[in-house]
Order: structure tokens, then C-alpha cells, then sequence
């Protein structure tokens, strides 16, 4: 892994705490991508930009901020990317799925709370996230109270922006996030110095729709069976969605779109199509979390679908084009994150048939229920998912999980049982 | 034509012998090496037989991946399921508590598991908890259904093996009879184990799997709290091998 020793000091980081995160990662990804079968060739350029991860991408940032745009972190699906991008800015979606910074965050909150929240703070504290370093600030939403709390906490670190997200979709739940959307693009605005104009606005739209677009292209073509790529290497895509810049994103997963649909045409998978398939629904699993998938696929089965943040819940919501001027568009925005079923809402029953429809329309042996540690709201729902596909004779498991390796055996003997069941 | 199953526990290992029917099975502890374990029970059984060699070895259990002369790698679940239904029929629930782990699993008709619970990464309600306890008494596991014939059981609040150990070692100190804390132990597993059981269904005839179920007290007990019959079988702790055997078996027709 190429070492930005000059740049990563200038940003501010702990250099040797950077390299004990960092040093690690290139034989696990080893492990758990590149010694897979039958991967495809298009996965090239994702292993390219892993194995420059805090360099190449760090890199285009830094300019950007140079050139006066300016670059903001979020860590969920809801803020709107296009309001960023159409102040000329970056939108960066901050990795929180590590074990290593999580210790260090202990320090300072609970030891009881979502550890994708404890890892977040804890890469700000630890200051080993270069991307955490490059951004003007941080935009934080109101999903849960772990995240409401810590968000004062980060303030402290680095300014932290909130948005307010309803809990319910009342009609005043849509005017409240009708009216965050304005706030933002205030905050915004005045934060860069930049205006946020209908035509720049229009073509941010086209270009965030574009690329979730492209990612339901790549995730169609896991319902041929065989499956032509691993669940795992579709984990990856969608984890450096989050902050890849959206049109190269875009160029170079049509380009792998077009040769697993070729696949599909030649009826080549990634595994035979006896393997079991698994459709994964639950919480997100931000870089470098990809033990569940690993565990799955390691001992014989296909993740087909994940129904999480970092799966359809990130693209199946589209913002609407045909706003003809701001106030349409802002409202187009906010209707977006409206329609996606997260567990933060109360009631959520469309969750449960999206996940019904996408067991159906992935055509999947069974499903595993993942929720973080201490994930109230979606450890809750987990009874009337199972009841649901239960009904519906489609066997479920639940597993409760975080970024540590310490239940790695027990997870092992869990899904391989639940592997032989289905 | 024979098929042999092992299963390798945190504490005992088990094999068995089969040719369509159980020929022999041997149980021997685990020791610190689960591989040798593995090995020394293949080679004991066929010594006892007379024979040179088996046509499929199914290993399953904690210490399956630490062998390499398995044929098939099956987990611990799966052979229970397939065991405690060649031993009764009737069984659609299962309960296993071993060495390290304790399990519920349901299974259909035809022997095949359709659901199932497991403990977490926490020993409580274990055969680890029942051995950590009994030894700060200074008693042997083997020896419980008879200390506690005529017990009263003391409460043992804490269901963590390491609190529970102290527990024990306070009620002691302050004169609490050593029968009545053990069946205050047995009470804890078995209010811990209907717990875990409370996620699956319980339905039809339930077996005790696993090396706790050579305890009628623990039985009892389980029976007790979950207000349904719990039975157990002379095979219940080769439940796993059994199982592993015949996967074996069915693999060479």
C-alpha cells in the first residue's frame, strides 16, 4: 500500500497510529477478495482504489479544497449528496465499520452503544481517517439516539452539521424534512460561499441518479443464478460508492456491468448455482466491515442482495427530475429519503415487504438478519420480519454482530448450520 | 461397509461406528488437542472392532476444523438434528448443551432442521458453568444427581460463570448446605437453557442432547420449567456422532 507520508501529515494525522490501522489491511483484503475464484475482471479497478485508499481518492479531495470547494462527510443515506455537488463540493460518506479506532472511542462514550457510532468518533479521536481530516465539517442525522448523543460529542472534534429526521412519514414528518432540506442548502451555501443554482442543482440530481441507477444495474445481475459476482465483491462497490468521485464511479461499474451481464449470456457464475442464496437484511456495513460476508461465502453460499444502507436502501429511492425550479427540486430531494424504509421510522411496515419482494425477486434460499450490537430500532423489527417470511416459507436467522473478530467462531458454526438447513 | 462420525466437544469426544445400525461408539476427553482427540477415538474404535479402515469419516463439533483426515465437515446442529431423530422419531425439538455451547433446534418430519437458537459468545447455562461451580464446591460433575436427591435449591442469581463461582463461594461461607447450592446450580441451567428455548418452537416430543443430559436432575428440572416432557436416551450424549455417522452413511449409498 503506497505510503502519502507528506500529505497525511499535512491533514493532520497520527502517522504511526495510521500505519498500525493500515498495515493489515492489504493481506486481509488479499484473503477475503483476491484469492476468490472466478472474479471478474472488471473488480480491477475497485482492488485499485483499496489498495490506495487513503491516497489516491485523499488526493482529488485536497485539490478540490485548494480550487475553494467544498468537501462535506456524512455517514448515512438520508443527506442529499446532490445539494453538495451542486455547490461544485464533494460529498464523502466516512468509513465507520473498523474494530481498530473502537477502543479508543470507549475512552470517551459507553461501552454499550452501536459500534458503528463508537468507531466513527473513535477514527476522529484517533486521527487516523484522512477523510475525516479533509472535510469542512461533518453532516450527522437524527436515525437514532446514539447517534443524536454523539453527535454533540463530535462537535467537540470537528463541526458537526445535524439534520433533523422525522420519526414518522405524517404529512408533518415530510414538511419537517422538507424544511431540513432548505436549511441544508442555507448551511451550505453559506458555508462555501457558493450558490446553489436550479441548473447546477438539475445536473447533481441527474449525476446522483446516475449512479444509483448503475448500482441497480450491477445488483439486477446478481438475480441470474448462477450469481456472476460474489456477494462480497458487490459489498466493496457499494461501500466505495460512498465516496469515489460519482462519475468515474458511474463509467467504471457500467463498464463491469456489461461483462457480468455477459456472464449472465454465457451463463457463468462466480459460484454453481447450488449454492445457497442469502439475502442479507439489517444495518449497514461500512469499509472495512465484511466479516458477515466473508463468513457466508467462505462456507458455500451467495449473498444475492443486501437489504441495508450500504445495499438497497442507498438506491432504490430516486429523486424525481422534473423539478422546474429550486423549491420543486428541494422538495424532489426531500421526497427521496422519504420513501426509503428505515427501521428509524415508526410504523415501518413497508420494510417488510420490500423484503419480501426482494426474497422473491433475488430469488434466495434463505435470509440472514444482521443488525450492529445495540441496534435497537432494527433488532426490534426482527420479529416481524421472521414472522413475514416465516409465512411466506422462507427460512431466516438472525445474527447480532459489531467489527470485532471475537465471535467469529460462533458465527462460523451458526451460518454453516444455517448454510445445511437450507 | 462402514461410516464413522465424530464429534469433538470443548470437553468430551465422541465417535461412532456405523453400518446402517450403531456397531460401537467411544467417548474419551478432549485434552488440549482436539486433532488428537479426533485421531486417538478413530483408532480406539477400530481397534476394538477389528477392523483396518472406514469408508467415511463425518466430523462435527467445535474441534471439527482442527482435523484433516475428515471426509465431510458438518456442524454440531445438523448432526444433532440428524442423531436425535434416528434415536426417536417423534422428537421435532431438540435441546443440546455441551462443554461450551447450548443450542434449541427444531426439526421437521423427516429429520431436517427447519430452525434454531445458540447461546451467544457467554458461557452461562453451560457444561462449563455447571463444572466451574461444582468444582469451587469441591465436587465432581459426575457425582450431582446423587448429592442433590433430597435438595432444596439455593437461589444463584448471577448467570455469569465467573460471578456464579463467587456466588457459590459467599453461600458457603455463610453456611448455605453444599446439596442445596448445587441444585440452585441446576436450577440456573435449566432457567437459562428454557430461555434460549423460548426463540424456537417447542412442539411434539423434546430430547435432551449432549453431555448434561446424562443428569436426571438437570432433566427434571428442565421438565419442571418448561412444563413439558424432556427426554433423554442412553445415546443422548453420542447424539452428535450418531449423526455425523449416518450423514457419513447416507453419502455411501
Amino acid at each position: 500500500m503506497a505510503k502519502h507520508y507528506e500529505m497525511w501529515e499535512k491533514l493532520g494525522l497520527d502517522l504511526e497510529k495510521h500505519d498500525q490501522f493500515l498495515n493489515p489491511v492489504p493481506e486481509l483484503f488479499t484473503e477475503i477478495f483476491i484469492k476468490q475464484d472466478n472474479r471478474p475482471e472488471g473488480m480491477d479497478y475497485y482492488d485499485f482504489v483499496v489498495g490506495d485508499i487513503h491516497g489516491v481518492r485523499v488526493k482529488e479531495l485536497v485539490a478540490e479544497k485548494d480550487k475553494g470547494n467544498p468537501v462535506i462527510s456524512s455517514f448515512c443515506a438520508f443527506v442529499p449528496d446532490e445539494l453538495i455537488i451542486a455547490a461544485g463540493g464533494a460529498s464523502i460518506g466516512l468509513c465507520a465499520g473498523a474494530q481498530f479506532p473502537i477502543p479508543r472511542a470507549e475512552l470517551e462514550l459507553p461501552n454499550d452503544i452501536c459500534p458503528l457510532i463508537k468507531s466513527s468518533v473513535g477514527f476522529k479521536l484517533e486521527r487516523v481517517c484522512p477523510y475525516f481530516e479533509v472535510s469542512d465539517f461533518v453532516v450527522g442525522e437524527t436515525t437514532c439516539d446514539g447517534k443524536k448523543k454523539a453527535w454533540e460529542f463530535l462537535n467537540e472534534h470537528i463541526s458537526t452539521y445535524v439534520m433533523e429526521l422525522p420519526n414518522t412519514k405524517s404529512a408533518s414528518g415530510h414538511q419537517l424534512w422538507q424544511s431540513e432540506i432548505e436549511r441544508f442548502k442555507l448551511e451550505i451555501e453559506e458555508r462555501s460561499g457558493r450558490k446553489i443554482t436550479t441548473e447546477k442543482l438539475a445536473e447533481a440530481i441527474k449525476l446522483v441518479n446516475k449512479k444509483r441507477s448503475v448500482l441497480e444495474r450491477l445488483y439486477n445481475t446478481r438475480k441470474a443464478n448462477p450469481a456472476p459476482i460474489s456477494g462480497r465483491d458487490t459489498l466493496l462497490i457499494t461501500q466505495l460508492a460512498f465516496f469515489d468521485d460519482p462519475a468515474r464511479f458511474i463509467e467504471k461499474t457500467e463498464k463491469l456491468c456489461e461483462e457480468l451481464e455477459a456472464r449472465i449470456a454465457n451463463k457463468q457464475g462466480v459460484v454453481n448455482s447450488e449454492a445457497p442464496r442469502i439475502l442479507i437484511a439489517g444495518t449497514p456495513m461500512p469499509l472495512p466491515s465484511w466479516k458477515l460476508h466473508s463468513i457466508i461465502e467462505s462456507n458455500g453460499g451467495v449473498v444475492v442482495c443486501e437489504e441495508t444502507c450500504t445495499g438497497t436502501r442507498y438506491f432504490e429511492s430516486k429523486v424525481a427530475e422534473n423539478g422546474q425550479n429550486l423549491a420543486e427540486q428541494l422538495v424532489n430531494l426531500s421526497e427521496r429519503a422519504m420513501n426509503i424504509n428505515c427501521a428509524c421510522f415508526t410504523p415501518n411496515e413497508a420494510r417488510v415487504d420490500d423484503i419480501l419482494r426482494l426474497a422473491n425477486e433475488y430469488n434466495v434460499d434463505g435470509v440472514i438478519y444482521y443488525n450492529l450490537q445495540f441496534c435497537q430500532t432494527y433488532n426490534m423489527e426482527y420479529n416481524k420480519v421472521a414472522d413475514a417470511l416465516k409465512k411466506a416459507d422462507i427460512p431466516v436467522t438472525q445474527i447480532e454482530s459489531d467489527f470485532s473478530e471475537n465471535d467469529s467462531g460462533q458465527l462460523n458454526t451458526r451460518i454453516q448450520a444455517f448454510l445445511e438447513m437450507l | 461397509m462402514y461410516s464413522l462420525g465424530i464429534d469433538i466437544g470443548s470437553v468430551a469426544t465422541k465417535a461412532v461406528l456405523f453400518d446402517g445400525d450403531i456397531v460401537d461408539r467411544v467417548i474419551l476427553p478432549t485434552g488440549w488437542s482436539p486433532r488428537q482427540a479426533g485421531k486417538d477415538a478413530v483408532i480406539e474404535l477400530l481397534k476394538k472392532n477389528g477392523i483396518n479402515q472406514v469408508n467415511k469419516i463425518v466430523v462435527t463439533g467445535y474441534g471439527r476444523i482442527a482435523v484433516d483426515f475428515a471426509d465431510k465437515v458438518v456442524t454440531e446442529i445438523t448432526c444433532h438434528g440428524k442423531g436425535a431423530y434416528v434415536l426417536n422419531n417423534k422428537v421435532r425439538t431438540i435441546i443440546d448443551i455441551g462443554g461450551q455451547d447450548s443450542k434449541g433446534i427444531n426439526i421437521n418430519k423427516h429429520g431436517k432442521v427447519i430452525d434454531f437458537i445458540m447461546n451467544d459468545k457467554c458461557a452461562a447455562g453451560t457444561g462449563k458453568f455447571l463444572e466451574v461451580t461444582i468444582n469451587s464446591l469441591g465436587e465432581d460433575i459426575t457425582e450431582i444427581d446423587e448429592l442433590t436427591r433430597k435438595a432444596v435449591a439455593e437461589k444463584i442469581n448471577s448467570m455469569c460463570t465467573v460471578f456464579a463461582e463467587s456466588e457459590v463461594v459467599s453461600l458457603l461461607a455463610q453456611g448455605a448446605d453444599k446439596a442445596n447450592i448445587i441444585m440452585g446450580i441446576i436450577d440456573s441451567i435449566a432457567a437459562r437453557t428454557v430461555s434460549l428455548l423460548n426463540k424456537i418452537n417447542i412442539t411434539d416430543e423434546v430430547l435432551f442432547t449432549g453431555g448434561l443430559a446424562n443428569s436426571s436432575q438437570i432433566t427434571n428440572q428442565l421438565t419442571k420449567v418448561l412444563q413439558k416432557k424432556v427426554k433423554t436416551d442412553t445415546n443422548s450424549q453420542f447424539a452428535g456422532a450418531i449423526g455425523a455417522a449416518i450423514i457419513g452413511w447416507e453419502e455411501l449409498q
